[in-house]
């Protein structure tokens, strides 16, 4: 009872990265709450293959629910074994990715189980809550901190009497380690069929594509990033030149991935992948704070934009103020000229 | 086969396009400079519900949005693009509902709605960007539920086929009705509106929505097709507590603007001179290399 809960998303056999990073929180999580570190994994030919990649973040125990009908993934035998699970163990908190997976399962389960559920958390600590109304004192509740109203609020979310308090997270928001303290690592293998019905197998899947990532813009040393100001897709075209020559990812703001100027999966800020690079060139980008939200952490930010006040300039360490037309093909120049 | 089929809508307040005068001097949000819209998703969800009801023959679309009484624009907006009806819950006891209690709101007229077979909405509202509404109602309901739909590829046999977008690929999904679909902000965009339509519905209105003396209330005693349904927890059989902010599970604790710690920065030109001092600058101090 009262542990922290993470359920790992796997492809296949292969634990999803945001669920590792997951574990690592949630295991800070449980030192502070002095509960233990729980996991979930559901899907087929796991066994054997998943405990190597969830145990060494610290996990006191795992259950793999391993069976044919659990993958690919559908909404409703996933959600019987978490409900069916929680019911059993009661946990204080459970915590899940913001991928598209997390973002059906999480909802589906909060509604059985009438449990809070806060989307696409920034920050999770533990911290007390007094309602104002009652004046009723809760401690060591589930800070939920998220942007919401477009990013342009952060705001702290608290479950005060429903359990578990469930939060989802995007993907490289929270940092994976391998954790050196002692975990039990225990491992139990439940009956499958006694969480889930066949009448929850209805939904079938007919055809499941998944192409291997196209690119690694979460763990890219050096991000160049391009905002409406690009254009036009061909613009992104100098940007993919200018990466090349950089060893550097191409990153997108929302406004350039909804002008359908780079692919949706590009998109860095608060609703797509969040990064941490050493250098980020933010070409043609006002920097809406939504964003800024997915960015701030980079270690040199050098902003090309022919607005001098344009937002993100504030945050950078470089503002060149000019045209990315002009500019850009000058950093390859020069670049070129000097890198030899 | 006939479907019956209900599009969950949502107005909010158009964050995408958030201009400097969107917070006040004080650093709150200023609504007044944010204009209300229809929630970019579920405009890609109707567009979707009426290509349905126009592959099955006898099909309804309704518009479901729940939201203070100038919501029911978001009704007409579905009018005039197609729907045939259209019901706006609005009632003080659903303010400060969170996603639960949305989607208890949304569940329970549906039900009052009766016999649905098919239930959209967009994936998710700009204004808080969770996804979760959909998914709950569909629980709430016992509906199948398939979230992140590309496009519905057709219904046969009670089954719909489904295209959807997952984590670095797609699937095509085979589920059975009664549904609830989820649909992304990259499906096909909806259909404009309808110049008939338009001069048909411009006066269709919610009666909170209407002046107390109403000089057009003869048109309404005229055609009552232009008196929009208008649903409060009572109207529905709604349970209060399960309502708005006595329904929510989730209390927000705290909201603090959004304020970044301004660098000092460097300024440069876009001339020779300046762009290549920078990459010298830069690949001397090894931050490129």
């Amino acid at each position: 009872m009262d542990n922290v809960f993470v359920y790992c998303e796997t492809e296949g056999a292969q634990v999803a990265e945001v669920s590792q990073e997951l574990l690592t929180k949630g295991r800070k999580l449980a030192d502070e709450l002095g509960v233990e570190l729980h996991a979930i994994a559901a899907g087929s030919g796991l066994k054997g293959k998943v405990e190597s990649q969830i145990l060494p973040y610290g996990v006191d125990k795992l259950f793999v629910f391993d069976d044919p009908a659990l993958f690919p993934y559908t909404s409703a035998p996933h959600t019987d074994i978490l409900v069916g699970l929680f019911r059993e163990e009661q946990p204080q908190i459970c915590l899940m990715g913001a991928t598209v997976i997390g973002r059906d399962l999480g909802p589906r389960v909060s509604s059985s189980l009438t449990s809070g559920l806060t989307a696409d958390c920034t920050q999770l600590e533990i911290g007390s809550y007094t309602e104002a109304k009652t004046g009723k004192e809760y401690k060591n509740l589930l800070y939920q901190i998220r942007p919401a109203f477009g990013g342009n609020i952060v705001a702290t979310i608290v479950n005060p009497e429903h359990r578990p308090q469930m939060a989802t997270v995007r993907s490289g928001v929270m940092q994976k380690a391998l954790f050196t303290g002692s975990a039990r690592g225990e491992v139990v293998y439940p009956e499958v069929g006694k969480y889930v019905s066949p009448e929850a197998c209805v939904v079938k899947v007919l055809d499941h594509h998944v192409e291997a990532a196209r690119h690694n813009l979460k763990g890219a040393p050096i991000v160049v990033a391009g905002g409406y100001g690009m254009g036009s897709k061909e613009g992104f075209d100098s940007l993919f030149e200018l990466a090349k020559l950089l060893h550097a990812e191409v990153g997108a703001s929302r406004a350039a991935v909804d002008a359908g100027f780079c692919e949706a999966d590009r998109q860095i800020g608060q609703t797509g992948v969040t990064v941490h690079p050493k250098v980020y060139i933010a070409c043609g980008i006002s920097g809406q704070i939504q964003h800024i939200a997915g960015m701030q952490d980079s270690k040199i930010i050098i902003s090309i934009n022919s607005d001098p006040d344009a937002p993100i300039n504030q945050i950078a360490d470089y503002v060149i103020t000019g045209s990315v037309e002009e500019v850009i093909p000058k950093l390859i120049k020069y670049y070129k000229k000097n890198s030899k | 086969m006939k479907l019956k089929i209900v599009v969950l809508a949502k107005q909010v307040p158009d964050t995408r396009h958030v201009g400097k005068d969107a917070m006040t001097p004080e650093g709150t949000v200023n609504r007044a400079a944010l204009p209300a819209i229809f929630n970019p998703d579920d405009l890609n969800a109707l567009e979707q519900a009426l290509r349905l009801k126009e592959s099955c023959p006898g099909s309804t679309v309704g518009v479901l949005t729940m939201g203070p009484p100038r919501a029911g624009e978001i009704i007409r907006q579905g009018l005039f693009r197609g729907a045939d009806t259209g019901w706006l819950l609005t009632d003080r006891l659903f303010a400060g509902a969170d996603t639960l209690a949305t989607s208890y709101a949304l569940a329970t007229a549906i039900r009052k709605i009766g016999d649905v077979d098919v239930v959209i909405g967009g994936r998710q509202a700009i204004d808080g960007d969770t996804a979760q509404v959909g998914p709950q109602v569909a629980q709430k309901l016992g509906l199948n539920q398939v979230t992140y739909a590309e496009e519905i590829l057709g219904i046969r046999d009670g089954k719909a086929t489904i295209r959807r977008h997952i984590d670095g690929g797609t699937e095509v999904v085979e589920a059975p009705l009664p549904l609830l679909v989820t649909v992304n902000g990259s499906a096909a965009p909806c259909r404009p509106q309808n110049a008939k339509r338009v001069m048909k519905y411009k006066y269709a209105s919610c009666p909170l929505e209407r002046p107390a003396e109403d000089p057009r209330s003869e048109l309404y005693a005229q055609r009552p097709e232009l008196t929009l349904t208008q649903w409060s927890v009572a109207d529905i059989d709604g349970d209060p507590t399960q309502c708005g902010l006595a329904g929510s599970p989730t209390k927000v604790k705290t909201v603090v603007n959004i304020a970044f710690q301004a660098k000092e920065s460097k300024t440069l030109s876009a001339s020779d001179a300046d762009v290549e001092g920078l990459v010298k600058e830069l690949l001397a101090e090894k931050i490129i290399g």
